[in-house]
């Protein structure tokens, strides 16, 4: 790697890039720490690929400043590449060549000496058997681990995921999701494209919101629900169930419901600390206090209003 | 510049050409049919014909050839003279045209196949610089076209041997302008063509169309080769080594242009045929963009 850990991984500042008159790229800011997980949230169109390009040196950006792991793709795009690897959306691969031939290939291409990298890779991925194979034969699921194998035979310090899992069965699709933990936690940068909400939850620790080009939400996902999510509500649950029932007459409760635990929602969750001391000493012996948490989902569509709001008044 | 990446790429092609069956048999067909079935049916023809119209037109022609020319035409009858003639001189462009239409079925798909496949995102990623890449798939097209001449030169050699030699005295194939063709002029054709070629890969839309400019490239190519062809068996050693230097030079110029030419983004399929792109204000230092300023 080029610098020191504290230098964030990946860094745009006021990035453009245009395809004709379409603006792919706008205006865009955005710093992914090194050794983290960022998920790049957006709908089709948002720039999450053109983002990926602009980063590896695949697409030089019209204006703007780029850093990747320290280094500028306008200068050193060959270094940031043998230290990138790239799952695009559709892995595309010499369809008449077998999945070795194919590995063989990339290895030559990042210059590692050994077919040890090609062997490990495709155990690691659960297609060491298939291997000798024509790839024109694969499924989808075996072309993806394929991708995967080959985009981590150098042991990137950057892996980029492009959709990775779109159109997988689900034991590709947690192969995947397991590779990011596993390089996460080796102090790798993953950076995962995606519109799919459910793959980035428990795994991101940056999320960044994309649209038209532009990142317009960008933060650790608790720092984003601190921001962003403006509920009100706690699962109660208590030893004694019954004797919760009493909730709902206390002050600050504005609704309860019961569904086995309790749900309450207060009118300032500041509250919370004198309602539970009020518990306790009624007896309740509670087992769970936990305010309620958006999924991701509910998040990225709380931040999109919120988005659409300030664009409405601005 | 990195072989061993460019080399890399030459193989992967080749590999997959070799399990290619509907590209090498019909150009296998093609190499059979000009350095096989033309050459041994037009030689069994005018060796074994005696007295007959085309004999008497062909010792016509020969006759107003150059008396230089004329002494080294070998041969007692009218039949052998005839069939020397051909074999030597007439079927001489053969190992022009049959390299660079196989040459230029390969390069025509080069990088334009990369994007229709989309392993160009995958090579786009990769380490690879634009000049291995251009020159990995410049070999990977040179050399079957090549091989192509290699083989059908080593077979027709063979082949007129075997059917006129013997009405000579002897084998007296290859004669010196022959090796002159071979190993000096017919290389360096071959890489014009294909340096263009490569170089239209790049910027067509579709495999369709590559090949269809390819055509466009290698048939003034194939003209001008015919006629150096010709002219080089006649006087080798005057003009052969003078053309061939010519072409070396020509290709070199094209090769090294071609290779700055290709750019990266054509193997993600952007600004391929649309025009000139509509950028934003560039900006040349610094972070600001238009929407700050």
């Amino acid at each position: 790697m080029a610098k020191g850990m504290s230098e964030p991984a990946i860094k745009f500042q006021g990035v453009f890039r245009a395809f004709g008159d379409v603006m792919a790229v706008r205006d865009l800011d955005l710093e992914i720490r090194t050794g983290s997980v960022a998920v790049l949230l957006g709908p089709n169109g948002a720039g999450k690929t053109t983002t990926i390009r602009l980063s590896t040196g695949a697409l030089a950006a019209d204006s703007g400043q780029i850093s990747v792991l320290g280094l500028d793709p306008r200068v050193d795009a060959g270094k940031i590449r043998q230290l990138s690897g790239v799952v695009p959306p559709k892995p595309a691969f010499y369809e008449r060549l077998s999945g070795r031939a194919n590995l063989q290939f990339a290895a030559k291409l990042w210059e590692l000496e050994s077919d040890r990298a090609i062997e490990e890779s495709a155990q690691r991925f659960g297609i060491s058997g298939s291997l000798d194979s024509d790839v024109g034969g694969y499924s989808t699921g075996m072309r993806t681990r394929l991708a995967l194998a080959r985009a981590v035979l150098h042991d990137p310090a950057v892996l980029f995921l492009d959709e990775p899992t779109a159109g997988l069965d689900p034991e590709s699709a947690r192969a995947v999701l397991a590779l990011i933990t596993e390089l996460a936690g080796k102090g790798r940068t993953v950076v995962m494209c995606t519109h799919l909400l459910h793959e980035a939850e428990g795994i991101a620790d940056q999320v960044v919101m994309m649209s038209e080009g532009h990142a317009w939400v960008a933060g650790p996902p608790d720092h984003l629900v601190n921001e962003y999510w403006d509920d009100r509500r706690v699962h109660l649950d208590a030893e004694n169930r019954e004797a919760l029932a009493v909730v709902k007459e206390f002050e600050g409760v504005v609704a309860s419901e019961t569904n086995g635990f309790v749900t309450v929602e207060l009118d300032d969750l500041n509250k919370l600390p004198a309602l539970v001391q009020r518990l306790v000493t009624q007896g309740v012996r509670l087992t769970r206090v936990e305010p309620v948490q958006p999924t991701l989902e509910q998040l990225y569509f709380e931040m999109q209003r919120h988005h659409r709001g300030e664009e409405a008044t601005s | 510049m990195n072989w061993h990446r460019a080399w890399a790429v030459t193989r992967t092609d080749l590999q997959q050409l070799a399990k290619s069956r509907d590209y090498w048999l019909p150009m296998g067909l093609l190499a059979g049919l000009f350095f096989v079935v033309v050459p041994v049916v037009a030689l069994n023809v005018i060796a074994s014909a005696q007295g007959s119209d085309a004999i008497e037109q062909i010792g016509t022609v020969l006759q107003s050839l150059p008396i230089s020319i004329q002494n080294n035409i070998q041969g007692d009858s009218p039949e052998v003279r005839a069939a020397f003639a051909i074999a030597v001189y007439l079927l001489a462009p053969i190992a022009i045209i049959v390299p660079l239409t196989i040459a230029a079925a390969v390069g025509s798909n080069t990088i334009v196949g990369e994007r229709e496949r989309g392993t160009g995102e995958f090579l786009a990623h990769s380490p690879i610089t634009e000049r291995e890449l251009y020159a990995g798939k410049l070999l990977a097209a040179l050399i079957p076209g090549y091989a192509s001449t290699l083989v059908g030169f080593g077979v027709y050699s063979v082949l007129v041997n075997l059917i006129v030699g013997p009405k000579l005295g002897g084998w007296f194939f290859p004669t010196a302008g022959w090796w002159v063709l071979i190993l000096w002029v017919v290389p360096p054709f071959i890489a014009i063509a294909l340096s263009l070629i490569v170089r239209i890969s790049a910027r067509v839309q579709s495999a369709a169309a590559a090949q269809q400019a390819a055509s466009l490239v290698s048939l003034p190519v194939i003209v001008v080769s015919y006629a150096v062809a010709s002219g080089l068996i006649y006087d080798p050693l005057r003009s052969g080594l003078a053309t061939g230097a010519l072409a070396w030079l020509t290709a070199y110029i094209l090769v090294i242009t071609g290779a700055k030419s290709l750019r990266r983004e054509t193997l993600l399929g952007i600004g391929i045929g649309a025009g000139k792109r509509v950028a934003v204000p560039r900006i040349q230092e610094g972070i600001a963009g238009p929407a700050k300023g």
